[in-house]
């Protein structure tokens, strides 16, 4: 009989995997004992970090965006459709198109984040953002033009994707106008939802005094309740309120809703064994998680979905030819952490051993272009 | 045991700092004014980052019960 894996989402971590396992998996493959299906509900896999470079006038959109079928081993089905429903019970998948519902013998879920702005009240028409592909070009428009007047960029929703991104969006704000000699007419302002600037004690201790250093602003306990996009202001559940020129926003973030309905998990993110990666759902047999959806508690990062695709693999393999899966996820996360337009810093960091940022460097700024650059190698499954 | 009763329970027990309180800030932004909160936590960290937005955002901590392996935590939404 053949085994039918079903990956859900076509992002990092679905990507990796149907890569790895189509390698890994080569000859039960060629053999037809197994199948591997790769569901996207697009055609096109989207590289997300790209997004950060959008607004300065460095990368395009398109920069992040390759389709699918060259990305992914021939031996492994893609199917673009999106999935509506997961009966762990019947162990079947429903699709938005319609048509006969798939049956599966093993499940991984890597449906990623998504953005929820409309949680805020005035967010969607008074914010910005470059956590999505429309997001950042349209903060491009405001910020290519921007010559005077206060920035405030607000991260509003925790856990969200990529914890670095709104420090290395300030950092690179602040020397953007400078080296333009701008930046004395911009104010730059960061709001965070609890007392330090980062969510690691670790990270946050590191960046607070480059912020200080760099006339960065920070707003700390500030949790956007409201936004007023006429009067131009943004407002906490804590009672402070800030003036803006332009608001750039971390909106809320969350899973997808089939999670939740399939009894998976709170908010669309899977409960997961943090070192097995397997859905914690008792009725849930043969269901992995990984990547943003996976709630493991570590950042959500392409870097983490990677190293879990790699641990998901190697127990699909193990599973598939009867021996007992013990591979098993460390919490590896790493990260490149943008200190301005031309320097970087970087942390790597597990369950046990918590980060300790090294000293910005050109060198890593290089590092990380040179990572996004071979980005397709590592989505190919090549690195 | 308090006699408070919450009108909302979160149970955030093994989750990591800042999981806790981003968790509890959540449940009070979807509360309303007068309603109990209450966050069930394992992590150090809450013992001093609850009250310190509790009082940051004028939530009113009423209890801190010390339970075997965690702490509960009742906040009132102002
Ligand atoms: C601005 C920005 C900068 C970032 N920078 C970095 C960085 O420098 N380093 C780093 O490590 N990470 C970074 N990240 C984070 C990284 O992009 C994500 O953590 C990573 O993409 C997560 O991978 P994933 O596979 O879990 O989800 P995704 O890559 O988001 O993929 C999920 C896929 O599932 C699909 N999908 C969802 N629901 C369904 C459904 N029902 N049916 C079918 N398909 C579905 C989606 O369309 C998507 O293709 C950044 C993110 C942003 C936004």
């Amino acid at each position: 009989m053949t085994e039918r894996i079903v990956i859900v989402g076509g992002g990092t971590g679905g990507s990796v995997l149907a890569n790895d396992l189509a390698d890994r998996l080569e000859p039960e493959l060629d053999a037809g004992d197994v199948e591997v299906t790769l569901i996207n509900d697009g055609p096109d896999h989207v590289y997300k970090p790209v997004w950060l470079y959008v607004p300065f006038g460095q990368r395009e959109p398109a920069d992040g965006r390759r389709a699918l079928d060259e990305l992914v081993d021939d031996a492994v089905d893609l199917r673009i459709d999106r999935v509506s429903e997961i009966d762990t019970d019947s162990r079947r998948l429903r699709f938005d198109g319609g048509g006969a519902p798939m049956e599966y013998d093993h499940l991984v879920l890597a449906t990623g984040s998504t953005l929820e702005p409309e949680q805020i009240p005035g967010l969607v028409e008074g914010g910005h953002d470059y956590y999505s592909e429309s997001g950042a070009t349209a903060l491009r428009e405001e910020l290519l033009e921007f010559t005077e007047g206060e920035i405030v960029l607000s991260v509003i929703g925790t856990p969200h994707m990529c914890p670095a991104a709104p420090l290395e969006f300030v950092f690179m704000v602040d020397d953007w106008f400078r080296e333009r000699g701008l930046r004395e007419d911009v104010e730059v302002t960061y709001t965070y939802p609890i007392q330090r600037v980062h969510g690691n004690p670790h990270i946050a201790e590191w960046a607070r005094p480059i912020m200080e250093e760099r006339n960065i602003n920070v707003e700390t306990f500030f949790n956007a309740e409201s936004v007023d996009p006429d009067a131009e202001t943004i407002t906490s559940m804590e009672g402070t309120e800030l003036d803006y020129d332009l608001l750039v926003s971390i909106p809320p973030h969350g899973g997808v809703d089939l999670i939740e309905e399939a009894g998976l998990g709170d908010g669309g993110w899977v409960d997961v064994d943090k070192h097995t990666l397997e859905a914690e759902a008792e009725a849930a047999e043969n269901v992995y998680a990984l990547g943003d959806t996976a709630d493991t508690g570590v950042p959500n990062a392409g870097s983490v979905a990677h190293y879990q695709a790699g641990v998901v693999g190697q127990r699909l393999a193990s599973e598939i030819r009867g021996r007992p899966a013990t591979a098993t996820y460390d919490g590896k996360t790493l990260c490149f952490i943008e200190t301005g337009m031309d320097s970087a810093s970087f942390v790597e960091f597990d369950y046990e051993n918590p980060p300790s940022p090294a000293p910005p460097s050109e060198k890593l700024h290089w590092s990380k272009l040179a990572y996004n650059e071979s980005y397709w190698l590592t989505a190919r499954g090549l690195l | 045991m308090t006699e408070i009763e919450p009108d909302n329970t979160v149970d955030a027990r093994g989750a990591a700092c800042p999981g806790p309180l981003m968790d509890l800030i959540g449940a009070i932004r979807g509360a309303e004014s007068g309603d109990v909160v209450r966050l069930l936590s394992d992590s150090e960290g809450s013992l001093t980052d609850v009250p310190e937005w509790a009082e940051e955002a004028g939530n009113e901590l009423l209890a801190v019960e010390e339970l075997d392996d965690h702490n509960a935590f009742y906040v009132e939404k102002a």
